[in-house]
Order: C-alpha cells, then structure tokens, then sequence
C-alpha cells in the first residue's frame, strides 16, 4: 500500500503551519501520522502536502494551571499515560491513554491528532468530552476556545476549518470517581464500545463507537441526575444513539454492550 | 529410550541449544527478497479483478501504458503465448478429478476478487502500483457462487464448461455394510455438523520474487519467498518451457508460511517469463492486503460427523461427510489436502468400523491449500467435538469417553480401519499428565462453585487429545494416492580437508531451525561441535535433491537423511583409518572424533587427520576414491503419528459474551526430541494458531464474493497479549519408522487446540443449555447463542 504522491514541509512554528495551511490548497497537518497515514495509504485521503507538526516542542507539555491542566496538543499518548500531575489530578485521562492502541502507537500518537481527527471510535476524544475539556484552537486570524461538546460534529468531522490548528487541552481537575470501560477483542486494538464516566458531584458519561462522533449518554446522565438507579439508568446508554454495524458487532450487539459497559462503569465510579 | 547411535560421550541432542538462525534474523541481517538489491530490475504489479465473477469484456492498457516510469503493460492475452502448461495442480486426488485451466493471468472470465486480469511494468514499485488504476477493464458481472451447498447444488456454475461445481468424490469406505450395522445396533447415536471458517494464513513476511535473467548465459535465477524451491524449479520449468538445467531457484531468509508458500504461484510464473521475454531482471514483493486475496486460505470445509457407541460409550462406528472448498481454481495440492485429514477422523481411538467421503467443490474465492495442518486439525476438531457431545449422551465425563476409547499400547502398530499403520503410541499418559497438571477435580469445583454461586462468569474446561500423521511421506503411498511427487529427502554430508563440515540438505526451512536441529544430528554421530558444521539448503544450485519443507516432514525424513549420510561418511572413514592402523574395520570403535583399536585404545587415528588423508588421497586404500563425502536419499517406510492431549480453561462472561483463555496445558508427545527448545517453539506457536482459529479469525465474505476482512484491522490476527503462558509437558514415545525415532512438531499445536477451545467454551455454555458453537467463538456469536438458547439467555439445569 502506497500513498498518492504529495508534498511535505516541516513547520518550525506554530505560525508558520497555520500559514502554510492558509496558502496551500489541500495542505493537511501531520501529527504522529497514525490515523492519517493509514488513510492515505489506503488512498481514503490524499493531501497535496503534509505539514508536519508533530515534532513541534512549542505544542508537547503538560502543564498544572490551577484549577485546570493544560496539554499541548502534540503531547504523546505515552506522555500522558505517565504524567504524575495527570494521575494525580486527573486519573481517567492517563488510564484512557494507556488503553490506546499498542507501545508503538502511544510513542507515535498525540492526543492533538486524535482529537482533531474526530473519530468516534477513538478514546482520548470520550475521554475528553466526558471530563468537560476545552480546546485552545489557533487561526490565522485569532485564536479561540471550543468546549468538547461543541467540537465534535460528524463522522470524521470537527469544527476545525482547514486552515485552524489545535494548539491545546484545557482539561478541568476534578475529585471523586471515574471508570474506563474498554470492550475490544484484542489488546491493541479500538474499543467495540467504550464507556468513560466521571462522577463529580454530577455524572458524566460518553460512550466510543456508538455512533459517528464520541457521544455524551445524555438519557444516562439525566436519569442518575433525577435519582434513577444504576441498573435504570444503565438501561438507557443506548437511547438516542445509533451505533454502527462492522465485522466485530451488529449495531444491536454495540446497544447491548453500552448498556452492560455503562452498568460496570457506573458502579465503579459511583 | 533413544535409538539413535552417538560417537560422542556428551551427548548435544536432547539440548536446548540457541538457535543458529536467530541472530540473523533478530538484527535484520538476514536478507529477505524484498532485501535483495538488483540492478536495473523492472518493478511489477497486477491489477486484480474487484469482481468475484465476471466477464472479461475488454482491457485497455494504452492509458496505463503513458504513466511515467511505466515500461510495459499486458494483459492475459497478450503472454498466452509465453505459457506451454497451466499453472500446475500436482494432486489429481481421482481419475475424473475436474481441473479447469489456470494461468498466471485470466484471459476471459475472472473466478475470484483477486484474480489477476493484467501487470504493469515500471521502473520503481510506486510507478507500478500507480499504473494499475488507468487500466481501464470492462467486465460483465455473472452470477456468483459463495456459500459451499449453494456450490454443491449447482445452482451457478463456477466454470460452466466444467457442467458441475464438484471437483471430486473421494472416500475411504472400506466396509459401509459394517458401519450401517453398527449404526442400526447403536446405544448412543450422535450426528453433528461443523463449520471449518475460512483461513488467511498471513506469514510475517509476504510473498516475494525475484527472477533474473543471465541473457549470455542463457540462463536464469529467481529468488523467491518459498517452502518448496525444489518443487517450484521443477514446475516453473514444466510451465513455461524453461530447460530445468538452466533454473537456478533460491528461497532466502523467509519470513514465515505456514502452507502458504508451499505453492507455485502466478507471480513466480510471470515474473521469470517476464524476465524471459524481456531479458531483464522482474521484481514483485507482495502488499499485505494483496496478501488476503491472492495467496492461498486454509480450512473452508463443511462437516458432517456421526459416532455409533455402545452403552459404556465405545465407539463402533465413525460415519464423516464434508464438502470442500477449493475456491476458484486448484493450486498445487488444494483437491488433496482433505484427504491429509480423511483416514484420521476417528482420532486416536479403536474404531472397528469407518466411512468418509469428502466432496471438493468449486466458488468464487480464492483458491485453498494447505495450512499448517492441512486436513489434520478439521479431523481433530470434527472427532474431539463430537467426542465431548458422546460423553454428555452417555452421562460421563469428557475425560472418561476418552479413556474408554484409546487405542491400547498393546496394540501397536495399530492397523487402522481406514488403511494407515499407526507407527508407536502411548495415549492415556498424556490425558492423565495434562489433567494432573491442569488441576482438573479443582477446576470442576471451582466450576460448580461458581454455577451455584450465581457468578457470571463461567468457567469451561476443554479436552482434546489428537493423533496426527506427519513425516510426509512413504513415496508409494503418496503413489497410491495420486500424488504426483515422491516423499523422500535427501542429504549430503561431506568433511572438508580441515576436518570442518559441510552438511547439504533439501529441506527448506523458513523459521523451524534446521541449521540448529541438523548440526547437533551430525554433532552427535561424529562426537565433534555443532559449531564445526555448517549447514546448506534452499538453493536448488547447493542442493541439487530435495522435496522442501512441509507437512512435518523436515527431521523425521530430511533429518533421517542427514543422519544416515553420516552414518555413510563414518563407514568411508574407518575404512581409510583401518587402513592407516594396518587393522581390520572390525577392531577400529569411533568415539569422540577419533576411530580406536579395540583393545589398545592408544593406537588411534582422528578424523580430522582422516579428512586430510582423503582429501590429499596419497594413500588411500585399494578401490577408496578420494573425498570423505556421501549423499543419501532417503524415503520413509511409514508415516510418523504424533499425539498428545491438550487442556484449555476459559472464562466465558455472560453479559458480553467474551471468552478469555485463562489457561492452556498441553502434553505432547513428538517422538525423540533433538532440541527442546525448537519443539516448544513450534508447539506455542501452533497452539496460538489455533487458538486463533476458535477464538478470532475468519476469512469473512459477503454475498457478493468480496473479502471483507484484508487488513489486520478487521483480520483479527491475535498477538502475545491475547494468551496466557503456555503450561508444556510432553512425554517420550519413539518412533519405529526413522532411525532417528522422531515424529515431527511442525504442526501438532494447532491441530489439537481449536477443539480444547471450543470444547472449553460450550463446557462453560453448558449452563444455558448450549451445546456447539462455530469457530470463531467471538464475543458476538456467544452472546447471542446464549440469548438464543433454550433458557433465553437463562441458566437451565
Ligand atoms: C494500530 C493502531 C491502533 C490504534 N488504536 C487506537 C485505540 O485503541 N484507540 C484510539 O483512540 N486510537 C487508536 N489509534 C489511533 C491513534 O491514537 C492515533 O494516534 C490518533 O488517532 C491520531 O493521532 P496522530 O497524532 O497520530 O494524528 P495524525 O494521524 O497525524 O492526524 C490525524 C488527523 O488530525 C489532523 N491533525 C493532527 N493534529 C492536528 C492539530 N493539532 N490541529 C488540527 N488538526 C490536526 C491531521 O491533519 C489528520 O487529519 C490506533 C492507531 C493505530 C495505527
């Protein structure tokens, strides 16, 4: 499998890839290029050129701000999994990045592209959503601040425009319980459903792979917030959500395990 | 215990020695095709059909032709000229045995999604593989036929020409009167069906080939990633009219086949009459996808299995019925390797009455072949299935319906029903070994600990113990069955004037240590160091004889060889010693690499000078030629037949339906083992691949023919972290047919795993009332079997 031919610059500065991105037509980000070049080597994508910005020092921290902890959006799916401020402030971020893929795709990945990449079936994008994150996203004009639950808005698809990067992950610290829960076949593979809760005084809880963006259990959430058990709220992981078909579940199969997966993470973080 | 001669006081077989190969192969040393630098070599692809059946209607190559870098692109029609056979199908397994023509590229009609229509030439891989898309081929889709009894019906025809889908009938009925008694007089009676998915062995490595023309020479070298370059010399000359004398084939470093390589493909054919007709050197490396499609599946049958017992469970009668698949056309041994499997469905017990009657049939996928097993591990699974539904019928427990039903060591060599002579064997010791070891009367508790317990998960615990024939093969039997090759192996072992040893062997090892295995054979015999000899092979130019590796065949025929041209070179040896001594070969004993006068063991003469001896040949004894050199071709008396049993322990979570393999005991006996270490190596290995048949993979395909699985994103190829460590035993039976008492390993661990799995599995279903499920058991599958099931997803009792 071979890419189309393109195009590739390095870029030394934040700056200088949003003005690469503004003056090239087709021109796409490279991050660690682990969601990306796949796609192109099965030519599902063909950027005229690559920007590369995975090596950008500028973008790769982890940064204790108070109330909240600032990731840079190149940040190492590795480097988060060991960071001590995330274990200790928020413990869901790091465990979900070490659920991510095999030893070789944590030291490639940043959690920049994968949540720029918008996939639904992709972790740290649920993880982020069900701790309330916020994204600092750079343009050539001004730079703003997106809430996780505006981000997301189809298969494959944010609110970036072509010519925007994501500079930063505003994720707030919270105390009291969380859960992951993955359910895949084999160790290094993407969840079949996933379930990320956060219990902190409210729940939050959103679900991978149960439809074309990283979604929030809305119908769960409400219910627990109306008092209801964990077993009825469990039962409500699937409303509203219509989860794809694939060779590893039907989408009826994917409305069962929500609901056994949401049950296990309620319990373990309620 | 061991029958093999030693002229060493310490002995170095039965050691686990490191592997010679592994260095090489760990720092990337090792050069595999795709390493291989060659100059000016022209880059080839091949645009396959995305069609599973259809007409050619036209190709245009013209458009393609003007992409840059391109040099040359053709379709079937255009080198039809260039082939003076079809690609060979070496296993006619019956006389009326249907076999439509197969070349390298389709001219009219395509057969499966990946059935080459045209290649491109270029002068770098990229250029190749951009080229194919401005092929532009006009196809007229036909109906296809997917599903093995929709082959069977005849409803489409793969190959109309043929007026059938069925390629062949073939049975082994040796008294149908007798199974019917004893099916009529029966006790317990069980009929099951089982469905062998689809495999894509998918090697490390893919395929490669490189063919190099020598133009002045007239001569040719192609390098290429098989198990069989022997063979492939052999057919590649018979099919493209090249004089055999002027090929030269050689396998390098190969990354991994498991049956996969053991084949004459349409990229081999191509490449070296490309390189023929163009006189330049033609490159291919196969792309992983492409690998899905166009290399050989294993497995793909359908099967029927009915066991008569008698009230206390022995079986009176096997009764087996399975179709086929052998995909769109016969590779080289597809028609031939149910038959591998079609005398072992009554497994390693005393049947008295067998009938079995396989039928081949055609569809639209790509063509099968052997697999690592080939035939044996569909027996296993069909037998050991059934054996644990018998024992639920009879109301024992799956250990004891064994015990009951071993062959008896007295019994030894049993001659079986269907025709084969079972060399040595001591099976009840391996069931009693492995259920020791797996703590099996603490395992039942646990289980019903947990049953009561309202836990949900559920603990299963799976037997299976197998019997399986490998060391392919005595050449007239192979006779007997159509088979177009013999089974021998051949050798030669030669010590050069500074006493250092060169052993040439026609094996053609790609991962199972023969430089290992065959310098500690001849370390022994001649009481020197393993590292005093070297080993040569898979070069048709080094070693001219041989039959390539497969089958399990390696030590137990090819190691035989080598053994007995060391036993050769020995003989040559004391006679040129006796000489120099002035005694009779009789009083000369060999020892620790000199030869000693019985009696006064201070008169003494060493090999190393003996090789000096006959290498300047200044005084060589009356009718001696020089050289210390012999060459044995060996051919096996008898197959060889490993056995063993395997425990499995799953857990089995009835919310998801996931299976988790918790523990796997296995206790093998492989026959005399040369290095534990390799035979450990092979027996993981295999038990993985056939864990991975019950739990994960499945060539999956739609009704349309596509392949839906051709990335290991869907191809659930399993990795270390899906297993547990392996607990290994094994026990030490023998065998009678080589001197060297081995069996062969190659193959034993994923012949017996998929129905310890399985078993495990349904055992722990068994509480829902559930009494088979089909391979791969995934998540999906159980859940909705349990939902399914009489209970509704609840326990019954
Ligand atoms: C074998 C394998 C297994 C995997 N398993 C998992 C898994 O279990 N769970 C999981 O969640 N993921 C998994 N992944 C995906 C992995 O986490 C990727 O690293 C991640 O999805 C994308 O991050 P990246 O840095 O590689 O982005 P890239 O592939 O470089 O980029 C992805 C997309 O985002 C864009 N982009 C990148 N950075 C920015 C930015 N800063 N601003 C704007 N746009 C940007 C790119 O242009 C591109 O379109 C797996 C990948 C592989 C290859």
């Amino acid at each position: 499998m071979f890419p189309a031919s393109f195009d590739y610059a390095k870029a030394r500065s934040v700056a200088e890839a949003i003005s690469i991105l503004s003056s090239v037509e087709d021109a796409k980000l490279l991050a660690g290029g682990h969601s990306l070049l796949p796609l192109m080597k099965l030519r599902l994508a063909s950027p005229s050129m690559l920007v590369d910005i995975g090596s950008l020092a500028e973008l790769s921290y982890i940064e204790d701000k108070g109330d909240y902890v600032a990731i840079g959006s190149m940040t190492r799916h590795h480097d988060i999994s060991s960071s001590r401020v995330l274990k200790s402030e928020i413990p869901l971020l790091p465990y979900v990045a070490s659920q991510v893929g095999d030893p070789q795709v944590r030291h490639r990945g940043t959690i920049g592209g994968s949540i720029s990449h918008g996939d639904g079936a992709s972790d740290l994008p649920a993880a982020v959503l069900a701790l309330d994150a916020k994204f600092v996203v750079a343009g050539p004009k001004r730079e703003r601040i997106v809430p996780a639950t505006e981000f997301f808005v189809g298969f494959l698809e944010t609110v970036l425009s072509p010519d925007e990067l994501l500079t930063e992950i505003r994720v707030p610290k919270f105390s009291g319980g969380w859960s992951f829960q993955k359910f895949n076949r084999r160790a290094q593979d993407w969840a079949i459903v996933g379930v990320a809760a956060v219990n902190d005084g409210g729940t939050r809880v959103s679900l991978v792979n149960m439809g074309p963006t990283p979604m929030r259990a809305r119908a769960v959430e409400e219910a627990l917030a109306d008092g209801a058990s964990i077993e009825t709220a469990s039962s409500k992981a699937s409303e509203g959500m219509d989860p794809p078909t694939d060779l590893n579940a039907s989408s009826q199969y994917r409305r069962h395990l929500a609901e056994v997966l949401v049950k296990r993470a309620l319990t373990e973080a309620v | 215990m061991t029958v093999v001669e030693t002229g060493s006081s310490e002995r170095v077989t039965g050691k686990r020695l490191l592997r010679r190969e592994d260095p090489a192969l760990l720092t990337g040393e090792a050069k595999y095709v795709d390493d291989i630098r060659e100059q000016g070599a022209l880059y080839m692809a091949l645009l396959r059909s995305p069609l599973a059946h259809a007409k050619i209607v036209s190709i245009d190559v013209s458009a393609a032709k003007k992409m840059p870098g391109v040099t040359d692109v053709m379709s079937g029609r255009d080198l039809q000229s260039e082939w003076v056979a079809p690609m060979p199908c070496a296993w006619p397994v019956t006389q009326d045995m249907k076999n439509p023509p197969h070349f390298p590229l389709a001219t009219d009609v395509v057969h499966y999604v990946g059935d080459a229509v045209a290649v491109v030439l270029a002068s770098d891989k990229v250029a190749a593989v951009d080229a194919l898309a401005a092929i532009d081929v006009n196809y007229e889709a036909l109906p296809v036929v997917v599903d093995l009894e929709d082959a069977v019906s005849d409803r489409i025809l793969v190959h109309p020409s043929l007026g059938t889908n069925k390629c062949f009938v073939w049975k082994v009925e040796p008294d149908n009167d007798k199974v019917d008694q004893a099916f009529a007089s029966a006790a317990h009676v069980t009929k099951n069906r089982y469905v062998q998915q689809r495999l894509i062995p998918s090697a490390l490595e893919p395929r490669g080939v490189i063919a190099i023309p020598h133009p002045y020479g007239g001569e040719y070298t192609l390098f290429s990633s098989t198990q069989i370059p022997h063979i492939l010399k052999v057919m590649l000359s018979t099919t493209i009219g090249i004089s055999e004398a002027k090929l030269r084939v050689i396998a390098p470093a190969v990354g991994g086949a498991f049956g996969s390589k053991l084949n004459v493909y349409a990229e081999e054919v191509l490449a070296l009459a490309l390189a023929r007709k163009l006189g330049k050197p033609i490159r291919w490396t196969e792309e992983r996808s492409e690998n899905s499609l166009a290399t050989i599946h294993g497995r793909g049958q359908l099967q029927e299995i009915e066991l008569a017992a008698d009230e206390k469970g022995r079986i009176t009668a096997v009764r087996v019925n399975i179709i086929a698949d052998m995909g769109g056309y016969l590779q080289l041994l597809t028609p031939g390797v149910p038959l591998l499997g079609g005398f072992l469905y009554h497994g390693l017990y005393d049947v008295p009455a067998y009938s079995f009657s396989c039928t081949g049939v055609f569809t639209n996928k790509t063509p099968t072949d052997a697999y690592r097993g080939a035939g044996r591990p569909e027996a296993t699974y069909a037998i050991e299935r059934s054996m644990d539904l018998l024992a639920k019928k009879v109301g024992v427990d799956p250990a004891e319906i064994r015990r009951r039903n071993f062959i008896p060591p007295e019994k030894f060599p049993y001659s079986s029903v269907p025709g084969l002579i079972f060399d040595s064997g001591s099976y009840l010791p391996t069931l009693e070994m492995a259920l020791e070891k797996v703590g099996y009367q603490e395992l039942r508790k646990e289980q019903e600990r947990r049953r009561s317990g309202n836990s949900r998960k559920h603990l299963g615990v799976g037997i299976s113990s197998y019997v399986e024939m490998c060391g392919l093969a005595p050449s007239k039997v192979l006779g007997s069955l159509r088979y177009s090759a013999g089974g021998w192996e051949s050798a030669t072992v030669r010590i050069l004037p500074t006493s250092k040893v060169q052993v040439v062997t026609g094996t053609s090892p790609h991962g199972q240590g023969h430089e290992t295995s065959w310098s500690m054979i001849v370390a022994d015999r001649l009481g020197i160091s393993p590292d005093d000899i070297e080993v040569l092979h898979s070069d048709t130019a080094i070693a001219p004889h041989g039959l390539d590796t497969y089958g399990s065949r390696s030590l137990a025929v090819g190691g035989s060889a080598v053994y007995l041209a060391t036993e050769r070179v020995l003989e040559k040896a004391r006679l040129i010693a006796a000489h120099r001594l002035e005694v009779s070969v009789e009083d000369l004993q060999y020892k620790d690499g000199s030869f000693r006068v019985t009696g006064s063991p201070e008169k003494a003469f060493a090999l190393s000078s003996v090789a000096f001896e006959a290498f300047t040949a200044h005084d060589l004894p009356e009718g001696v030629e020089p050289n210390l050199e012999a060459t044995v071709s060996w051919d096996p008396p008898n197959f060889t037949f490993p056995f063993g049993t395997h425990i499995a322990v799953v857990e089995v979570d009835e919310e998801t339906g996931a299976t988790e393999l918790l523990r796997y005991v296995s206790v093998d006996d492989v026959g005399n083992q040369i290095n534990p270490m390799i035979v450990e190596g092979q027996i993981e290995g295999g038990i993985a691949q056939g864990v991975a048949q019950a739990l994960y993979e499945e060539a999956i395909y739609d009704e349309f023919g596509n392949l839906l699985d051709t990335t290991f994103l869907e191809y659930l190829l399993p990795s270390a972290a899906e297993f547990p460590s392996f607990e290994l035993a094994s026990t030490v039976t023998p065998s009678p047919t080589n001197p060297l008492g081995v069996k062969g390993v190659g193959e034993a661990g994923c012949i017996a795993s998929p129905p310890a799995v399985i078993n495990a599995v349904v055992d722990a279903l068994s509480v829902f009332g559930i009494d088979h499920i089909d391979m791969p058991a995934s998540p999906q599958k159980v859940w909705t079997a349990i939902m399914s099931s009489q209970g509704n997803g609840r326990k019954v009792e």
